[in-house]
């Protein structure tokens, strides 16, 4: 991208440039004139998300069909869903979907990153690593209600891909993929790793570039082996986009509802009920809105925590960059 | 992890992480031994296996009912037969889903962009007081679930009379993308060169001025990068057009193929035919635009 001279060049630029900083910047006194530039997508932004979101818990709070007018009945919804099995259970599922779309995505992605990384880049050309994430990265591009309908296909019993295969190879199995309340679960979860990968290579990928080889190249010297370098020196210096890759999908899985509502409407029974569906169903099936707004605010709640960590280990992160 | 901002003369400006010492990596490191090649084609089958699915939605597309019958999914199909894809093209009125997630797509990603570069100007270069609060709310905001805000939203609509409008859901998406946009470029904008802006200010560059005319083109690139995201993002938008827009003629690609294949159960050709079309502009679309999508994936993440 650049020689060594340009680097330290810029290098140069960025050092004076912090330095400058403070006293750059007071220099810049028509501060005023910047709140002009926060008003439009402030002030629509709280009209729309702030207003909806504060809605939405009053209406946790009554009760309402959708039609007529909400009637308060203060936390009942509350109480009625700490009492309700099919709750606990959809945040069950919803925690377990933290394995399929977070963490085996994540060490999946490390384990095949490094080797693309350490193995295809330098021997077969960036064109071939570049090929290989790209294609891993497909399913992160598709629609995920697309994805879900071409996976319902691939699983159906009867016609589908995997059954005909089984079938070909004379074994009498044919199991019902997302039809069986036992396999349901693991089908989709499977399904979702495969969808997340790509994402959480990328991101891997591209912390493993920032990383100096020189240290991998040193260890390689004194005959350490390559999953010695990959768990001693990749994995321990990839610690930040670990971070952001293991929250962000965690947030991903928390909320996934697209995959659900085309694969299997949380079913059978309530196998794959997870609270962005129930509370969907809630709203616009069951029509107790009241009902579906408390299992929403209650998801709301859980995600913000999980966002002021996110907030706490990116600060936390930048600060350690700087002192650094 | 120190950051630095380089402009390239064609104005272009990256945050670079802290280079790595550019030396010749040991020839041996890059030697093609046997080892390296069975990784190389153990990864390629695995390759092979992540598409697998959608080479399957491509032959099953091109198959006759009766050629399905005959060889199962597995089997090449015996001729290309477009009239699977066509039966299914004009039964979902494919060109106007299509329209229609273009339109809310664009118009969404371009609203997204233009507001949220006013507002990272304000937090990223204003420096406006409590910006990091502000910044940490749009953070906090941005993964809030769709399912806390959706009934509010179809009520508004109601109200409003933008119920099954294309209007509604562009209007929703575009103001919800502030939140992400002012993240990732207000992040960008702090990296800012303050020489730049001292030298404007000096010159007598009123606040609209440098935003105009000193920030906004060498923020050009990074601005496109997130259009390109907002516009993915939008495409594959489900729970907003889902709930908002329920009418045949307003739907979008992802929620026009996952509600019609419901009718499709005992027509596999037709629903591979609906994964191969859902998912063909996506594909497309990344493979125009890969290395922009592959720089905004990673620019929101880590700095």
């Amino acid at each position: 991208m650049s020689t060594r001279s340009e680097v330290k060049a810029s290098k140069k630029v960025a050092a004076a440039a912090s330095a400058k900083r403070a006293q750059g910047l007071s220099a810049l006194s028509d501060r005023r004139s910047y709140l002009w530039f926060l008003l439009p997508g402030f002030v629509l932004f709280a009209g729309l998300v702030g207003v909806a979101f504060i809605w939405n818990i009053i209406l946790s709070f009554t009760k309402y069909s959708g039609v007529g007018k909400p009637r308060f009945i203060g936390f009942d919804n509350y109480v009625n869903l700490f009492q309700d099995p099919v709750f606990w259970e959809s945040f069950l599922h919803a925690i377990m979907f933290i394995g399929a779309m977070s963490i085996v995505p994540t060490f999946l992605g490390l384990f095949i990153g490094a080797l693309i990384f350490d193995y295809v880049a330098p021997r077969f050309g960036n064109g071939a690593s570049a090929f290989l994430r790209g294609a891993l990265y497909m399913p992160q591009i598709v629609p995920l209600t697309i994805t879900g309908i071409m996976w319902v296909w691939l699983l159906d019993p009867s016609t589908g891909v995997i059954n005909t295969f089984l079938r070909n190879i004379g074994s009498p199995a044919q199991p019902n993929w997302l039809g069986d309340a036992n396999l349901a679960f693991w089908s989709v979860s499977v399904i979702m790793v495969w969808v997340q990968i790509g994402y959480t290579i990328v991101i891997l990928m591209s912390g493993m570039a920032r990383l100096d080889p020189s240290l991998s190249e040193a260890a390689q010297i004194d005959g350490a082996s390559w999953f010695q370098r990959f768990r001693i020196i990749t994995v321990a210096q990839l610690g930040p986009e670990i971070g952001v890759v293991l929250l962000t999908t965690t947030v991903a899985a928390l909320k996934v509802f697209a995959p659900i509502y085309v694969m299997t409407a949380g079913g059978p029974g309530t196998a794959t009920q997870v609270p962005a569906y129930f509370s969907y169903a809630e709203f616009f099936n069951n029509h107790r809105v009241g009902y579906g707004a408390a299992i929403a605010t209650i998801l709301a709640i859980i995600l913000t925590i999980l966002a002021i960590v996110i907030l706490y280990v990116q600060t936390r992160q930048n600060e350690g960059a700087k002192q650094r | 992890m120190s950051e630095f901002v380089e402009v390239a003369q064609d104005g272009t400006f990256v945050v670079l992480k802290q280079p790595k010492p550019i030396k010749a990596r040991k020839s041996e490191l890059k030697k093609k031994n046997f080892g390296s090649w069975l990784i190389f084609f153990i990864l390629l089958i695995v390759v092979i296996g992540w598409l697998f699915p959608f080479y399957m939605a491509l032959i099953n597309s091109f198959k006759t009912e009766a050629d399905f019958t005959a060889g199962g999914p597995l089997s090449l199909p015996t001729s290309i037969n477009f009239s699977n894809i066509i039966k299914f093209w004009n039964d979902v009125n494919f060109p106007l889903k299509l329209a229609n997630s273009v339109v809310v797509s664009l118009v969404s990603a371009a609203i997204g962009v233009i507001l949220s570069a006013f507002t990272a100007f304000a937090l990223g270069i204003g420096r406006i007081r409590g910006r990091f609060w502000l910044l940490a709310v749009f953070m906090v905001a941005f993964t809030i679930p769709q399912e806390a805000l959706i009934y509010p939203f179809y009520n508004m609509a109601k109200l409003t009379g933008l119920y099954d409008n294309l209007s509604s859901v562009i209007i929703v998406i575009g103001i919800m993308n502030i939140a992400f946009g002012t993240y990732m470029l207000s992040s960008v904008l702090e990296e800012f060169p303050v020489e730049l802006l001292e030298a404007a200010r000096i010159d007598g560059a009123s606040t609209w001025r440098i935003f105009y005319s000193v920030v906004l083109p060498i923020l050009r690139p990074t601005l496109f990068v997130l259009a390109t995201f907002f516009f993915i993002y939008s495409w594959n938008e489900f729970l907003l057009p889902l709930v908002l827009l329920p009418s045949n003629d307003n739907q979008t690609v992802t929620v026009g193929l996952a509600i019609t294949t419901g009718q499709w159960t005992t027509d596999p050709t037709a629903r591979a035919a609906a994964a191969l079309l859902g998912s063909l502009p996506s594909i497309i679309f990344f493979f125009i635009f890969q290395r922009t999508l592959m720089r905004g994936v990673t620019m929101g993440s880590v700095k």
